[in-house]
């Protein structure tokens, strides 16, 4: 029971953050998000009998996906929106003088 | 609104059809069939990989040596991505120079003690759980992906703990390139023995032995040495790019 009860709870931390890290406009926490994803994925991958796949998902999902992104956060922007505005304002044509 | 209603629709088909797919799909139900005489092919892996090649972990025995050339375009995918990435983010010396310095402008603060410290203790201790994963692929859950990956994460840990911890590039280059090739050179000589690309040698060992599965355990041990240099040579390169200038 208290088994069944723990794998729910587990499965809503699941959903919830991946939601949250697809809405989150902050780039930083986004990526923090999915981290969080990992670390219930790899849990649920031990518990389905799946031990290395479990062992790959915490090396690769939790610690090396999450610091690449925070790498590529800090040489680029952290807002959301800010990034869009940037990438369109580098491709706009330029107006002739 | 017409941009949603569009991914409404797109998100529908895609919900219908997986669904019609999954339908019939029998979950949980026993698709294996009889071990001891097998028709599927699940079955034979799980039959022979015991009785045959002496490899106690199945899931080792079919990577390695049953889709052993699968194996080896996944090595190479990960090989191209790296080199991949390493090429994008090449920066010339002068490049650098002219930028002022050649120290990456990895972390501003320095960390504190305490993580300083642990870090010291743990790195040792990750590597060693790295090579005991892919050194035992043939006998417990793991392998040469999975301790590679974790070697990588304890140079990850030093890497954002200590300014100026640097792995010697040379070195990482070359052990990547030679077990890459002692990985092929390993197929070619089944190819020349035995008639088939990364054909085992017929000597298996004994069930749960550490030296048993024939050349399992060192295709393995290859792998995860190249995994790892690998994995390792992506993070030093992140590292060390500097935010371009506006």
């Amino acid at each position: 029971m208290i088994f069944i009860v723990f794998l729910v709870i587990m499965a809503v931390i699941l959903i919830a953050a991946a939601v949250y890290s697809v809405v989150q406009k902050d780039l930083l926490y986004a990526v923090l998000g999915t981290g969080v994803v990992s670390l219930v994925l790899s849990v649920f991958f031990y518990l389905l009998q799946a031990p290395d796949v479990a062992i790959t998902e915490a090396a690769i999902g939790i610690a090396l996906t999450t610091i690449i992104f925070i790498i590529t956060i800090r040489n680029t922007t952290r807002d959301e929106d800010k990034y869009s505005e940037d990438l369109i304002n580098r491709f706009k044509p330029e107006e002739d003088a | 609104m017409l941009k949603k209603i569009f991914v409404l629709f797109l998100l529908t088909v895609t919900g219908v059809a997986l669904w019609q797919s999954f339908r019939h799909a029998p979950f949980g139900e026993n698709r294996v069939g009889d071990v001891e005489n097998p028709e599927t092919v699940s079955a034979f892996y799980l039959k022979h990989s015991p009785e045959t090649l002496h490899t106690a972990n199945s899931v080792t025995a079919i990577v390695v040596n049953f889709r052993g050339f699968d194996t080896l375009g996944e090595v190479t995918v990960l090989f191209l991505a790296a080199t991949g990435l390493a090429s994008i983010l090449y920066r010339r010396k002068e490049d650098e120079e002219e930028e002022g310095g050649h120290l990456p402008v990895r972390v501003k603060l320095k960390s504190s003690t305490l993580v300083r410290t642990g870090a010291k203790i743990l790195f040792p201790l990750i590597l060693l759980l790295g090579i005991y994963v892919f050194v035992h692929g043939h006998l417990t859950p793991g392998g040469g992906f999975q301790g590679g990956a974790i070697i990588a994460t304890g140079f990850l840990l030093m890497f954002i703990t200590y300014k100026r911890f640097n792995v010697n590039h040379k070195i990482m280059v070359w052990l990547e390139s030679l077990s890459g090739l002692a990985f092929v050179l390993i197929g070619l000589y089944g190819l020349v023995a035995y008639g088939s690309f990364l054909q085992n040698i017929p000597w298996t060992g004994r069930l749960n032995d550490l030296i048993s599965g024939g050349l399992i355990p060192l295709i393995y041990i290859f792998i995860g040495i190249k995994v790892a240099t690998e994995l390792t040579n992506v993070l030093d390169t992140l590292m060390n790019t500097k935010p371009r200038k506006k």
